[in-house]
């Protein structure tokens, strides 16, 4: 008939056409999808509804075929579409996830059986779409008429397929399924076609690979066929080709929502206070050697036994001689009150951000408790369960950033509080003892701020000197322990 | 009998055994059972899914039997704090996952029995594999009263319901998975699968409760592994291929390159509560304020599992209408998660150095708002 003489024609030229838009295309730097598509060997041809070829012949220009949601099996007539993963205007290949539907407990992702843009969808979010009536339109490209030259394309530099292109053999089949075939090392004369005039489609090339080795293709995370990046051409000399280094990333903008926005205002209130910053160098010698000893009598009763919760505890300690720093400011700094609990905050770091969890009462817990306490908030702050008590009511926060690592820090005050300590790592360095003679001391660096409208330098540093002796001589605790 | 396997000796064994041209019926045809060794239900899932995607079936189908310790399984068009208490879940570690395939919400521990077939799109027949399980069941139980029901749910005695099933259908592959109760733990299923929620008003799919029993109590000696044998034996003969259980590991990136992102995929919170379609909450709270019962409207829209719309409206002699729009305003596009609302509304509270009554109020009001999470 006259529509298949004519259809069969193209579909020669089609072939070669093809190939030259493709490197017009591969000249791009940026990796693009080849827009051309060659749609004369869909399987829905094998339907051969007489009007369609019509439609295919007159129209030279891009065409809009409707695809409709084919056959799912078990007789299943209705389906209700749960998810739509295309919208329209975007671009499609054949394979990629069009939507997912649900029917009676089962989910069914349906496939793009074309290359194109998605022009119109017939259905919404939960409505019941219907099989064999359309689901989406999909507008195929144009096959423009260009000229008949071959010219070999810079991406495909395997001879076997340039062969084939030159010579003009008729092993029809378009760029995208040459590619997949080069990647994988297949030969198109030895692949069967089963489209339209022995065309091979991608369906022939993973029946193929299958029948290699016995699995669809090599396991990749998307099993499309993706544009290898334009490879330089093949020079007699050769010599090295310069090429400025192509980055195809893009900046991304988004709004800050949620728990940054409102970190963004809490830490705008925060740098309106006028810190002051003091940093001190403690020897933990005796501390290391000291918890080495109640470690293992912490585990026997079910605890992990950090530092923590010595720091805590001298801060406690310290804090009862240096009520100020436990204290509190309203906004327009009009008022001070001296907090009477010692509600210790721990600056923790999850995956959503900074936590800061507080201990309560430290002043009249014994070193064991507050590492009972901070197990428990540890935990809780690991599985998202942080109560609102744990995080509200804090008077003074110490932050051990050194278990990530640094050594000073500039920390921020929490408002309402007044001051703030960040603890550096412990690292082992060289001192001079007493004697003139050098050790190997543990040495951690703790860096304070303090709101230097009612604390002044001279009480931070008599205080960090209080909680510095503590540490560096536990047994000092003893005397001052309640 | 249990082997431990490599997949590439499975790639092997499959080619091996292709469907001649001229089928005779004696032919050994292909075909595969796999059994996982990890109780992870992420890792299940997601090796599930990687041979759903990866693996050719034509002629070669596969069973494949997981058990996973307790978790609770929503179905992928589901809505998870319509379907179980989350907040309990998260008492006591139980996990949530949210699978590919479509259904309702199940409750698994290692007294449940899990198994996927596998197959090409043509051989899709789900009560073709449930007839399986029930000829197993009778070969080691003849007086077992089951039965397949058309809703692809096994029944104990016409009553109990002792399994259910879902399914994925794809491109060329398709997985029918279905459940079955041997000694899980009923109270805690009960309990688990209850959602606390109220005023929740959404189109996703809702599961259809029913009773259930193990197996275990109908017949002491039916146990997990006793059932599983029986199952593997019965595919074995039905499909013509040996009885072999070949042991996999799920994690195993070199046999499954490409699993362990899909692990992380399934455990990201984008997929288990970010998926959720689009719902709103409509609810009220009673709070004591001096002797008397104050009323809080709430009401939320939440899209991806996130607050779209967040209307929360307390009187303004309890709190300050200026604090409610803050809480409003901060709390829209923030997820809906008890934990990130915590530090969301802990970190304002900071901005707001007043008086105890304050905050005690604006504690009371975020803890009833996580509880609603």
């Amino acid at each position: 008939m006259a529509a298949a003489r004519v259809l069969r024609t193209w579909s020669h030229c089609a072939g070669r056409l093809i190939c030259v838009r493709y490197f017009q295309t591969c000249r791009n730097v940026h990796v693009l999808k080849p827009k051309c598509v060659c749609f004369l060997g869909f399987p829905s041809f094998k339907y051969s509804h007489p009007y369609r070829l019509l439609k295919t012949t007159a129209a030279l220009q891009g065409q809009v075929v409707q695809f409709k949601l084919s056959d799912i099996g078990e007789g299943i007539r209705e389906v209700t579409i749960k998810e739509w993963y295309v919208k329209e205007g975007d671009t499609v290949s054949q394979f990629d996830s069009i939507c997912e539907v649900q029917s009676d407990k089962a989910s069914v992702t349906i496939t793009s059986r074309y290359d194109g843009v998605i022009k119109k969808l017939y259905y919404n979010l939960d409505d019941i779409a219907y099989v064999g009536k359309p689901l989406v339109d999909i507008e195929t490209e144009a096959l423009k008429d260009s000229e008949e030259d071959v010219v070999e394309t810079p991406a495909m530099s395997h001879d076997e397929h340039t062969h084939q292109e030159i010579k003009g053999q008729k092993t029809l089949a378009t760029p995208a399924v040459r590619r997949l075939a080069m990647e994988n090392n297949i030969k198109l004369s030895e692949v069967v076609g089963s489209g339209k005039d022995g065309r091979i489609l991608k369906e022939d090339i993973l029946n193929f690979l299958e029948k290699q080795t016995g699995a669809i293709l090599p396991p990749s995370p998307k099993v499309e066929i993706i544009s290898p990046p334009p490879k330089p051409k093949d020079r007699p000399i050769p010599m090295p080709i310069s090429k400025p280094p192509v980055f195809t990333g893009k900046d991304r903008t988004e709004p800050i929502t949620g728990f940054q926005k409102a970190m963004v205002k809490t830490m705008s209130a925060a740098l309106k206070i006028p810190h002051f910053g003091y940093c001190d160098e403690i020897d933990l010698t005796e501390l290391v050697k000291l918890r080495e000893e109640l470690k293992p009598i912490a585990l026997a009763r079910g605890i992990k036994l950090s530092f923590m919760p010595f720091f805590l505890k001298a801060a406690s300690l310290g804090l009862l001689q240096f009520p100020i720093l436990n204290a509190s400011v309203d906004e327009n700094c009009q008022k001070i009150t001296y907090k009477a609990s010692h509600n210790i905050g721990i600056a923790m770091d999850t995956e959503l951000g900074l936590i800061v969890p507080n201990v309560k009462n430290v002043q009249i817990c014994s070193i064991f408790e507050i590492a009972i306490e901070l197990n428990r908030l540890q935990k809780l702050g690991s599985s998202r369960q942080l109560s609102t008590t744990d995080l509200t009511g804090g008077t003074f926060t110490l932050s051990n950033i050194g278990s990530i690592g640094g050594t000073y820090a500039k920390p921020v005050i929490l408002p309402p509080e007044v001051a703030i300590g960040a603890l550096g790592s412990i690292k082992a360095l060289p001192r001079f003892n007493q004697k003139g003679d050098i050790y190997k001391a543990q040495i951690m660096n703790v860096s304070w701020s303090a709101d230097h409208r009612v604390i002044d330098g001279a009480t931070m540093s008599r205080f960090s000197n209080l909680w510095k002796s503590y540490l560096e001589n536990p047994a000092l605790m003893l005397i001052d322990l309640k | 009998i249990m082997i431990p396997f490599s997949m590439k000796n499975c790639f092997q064994f499959l080619c091996n055994h292709k469907v001649p041209a001229a089928g005779f019926k004696t032919t050994p045809k292909g075909g595969l059972i796999l059994q996982s060794v990890s109780n992870d239900v992420y890792q299940n899932l997601a090796v599930e899914d990687w041979i759903h995607d990866y693996i050719s079936l034509e002629g070669k189908p596969v069973l494949f039997f997981w058990r996973n310790s307790p978790s609770v399984v929503i179905g992928r068009h589901q809505n998870p704090w319509q379907e179980c208490n989350l907040n309990l879940m998260r008492e006591e570690g139980i996990k949530l996952a949210r699978r590919k395939s479509g259904g309702g919400t199940v409750y698994h521990d290692l007294g449940n029995i899990n198994m996927t077939f596998f197959t090409t799109k043509n051989k899709y027949d789900r009560m073709e594999n449930l007839q399986l399980i029930v000829r197993a069941l009778n070969a080691v139980q003849p007086q077992l009263d089951v039965q397949a029901t058309k809703r692809f749910d096994l029944l104990l005695d016409g009553q109990f319901k002792i399994s259910g099933t879902a399914s994925k259908i794809g491109r060329t592959n398709t997985y029918h998975h279905c459940t079955l109760l041997c000694s899980t733990d009923r109270t805690a299923l009960s309990s688990l699968l209850k959602s606390p929620y109220q005023g929740i008003e959404s189109r996703a799919t809702a599961s259809i409760p029913s009773t259930v029993k193990n197996l275990l109590e109908k017949d002491p000696t039916l146990t997990c592994e006793v059932l599983m044998s029986a199952i593997a034996a019965e595919y074995a003969a039905h499909h013509h291929i040996k009885n072999h259980v070949h042991l996999i590991n799920p994690a195993d990136e070199t046999v499954f390159p490409g699993v362990n992102s899909k692990v992380q995929e399934l455990r990201s919170w984008e997929w288990i509560y970010g998926r959720t379609p689009k719902f709103s909450v409509n609810t009220t709270f009673n709070v004591l304020h001096e002797q008397t019962h104050l009323e809080i409207k709430v009401f939320l829209d939440i899209k991806d599992g996130r607050i779209e719309i967040c209307n929360i409206k307390a009187p303004d002699h309890w709190l300050p209408l200026e604090l409610c729009d803050q809480l409003n305003s901060s709390l829209i596009g923030s997820k809906f998660c008890p934990i990130e609302t915590a530090m969301l509304t802990n970190i304002l509270l900071r901005t707001y150095p007043g008086d105890y009554k304050l905050h005690s109020k604006w504690n009371i009001l975020c803890e009833k708002m996580r509880g609603i999470m």
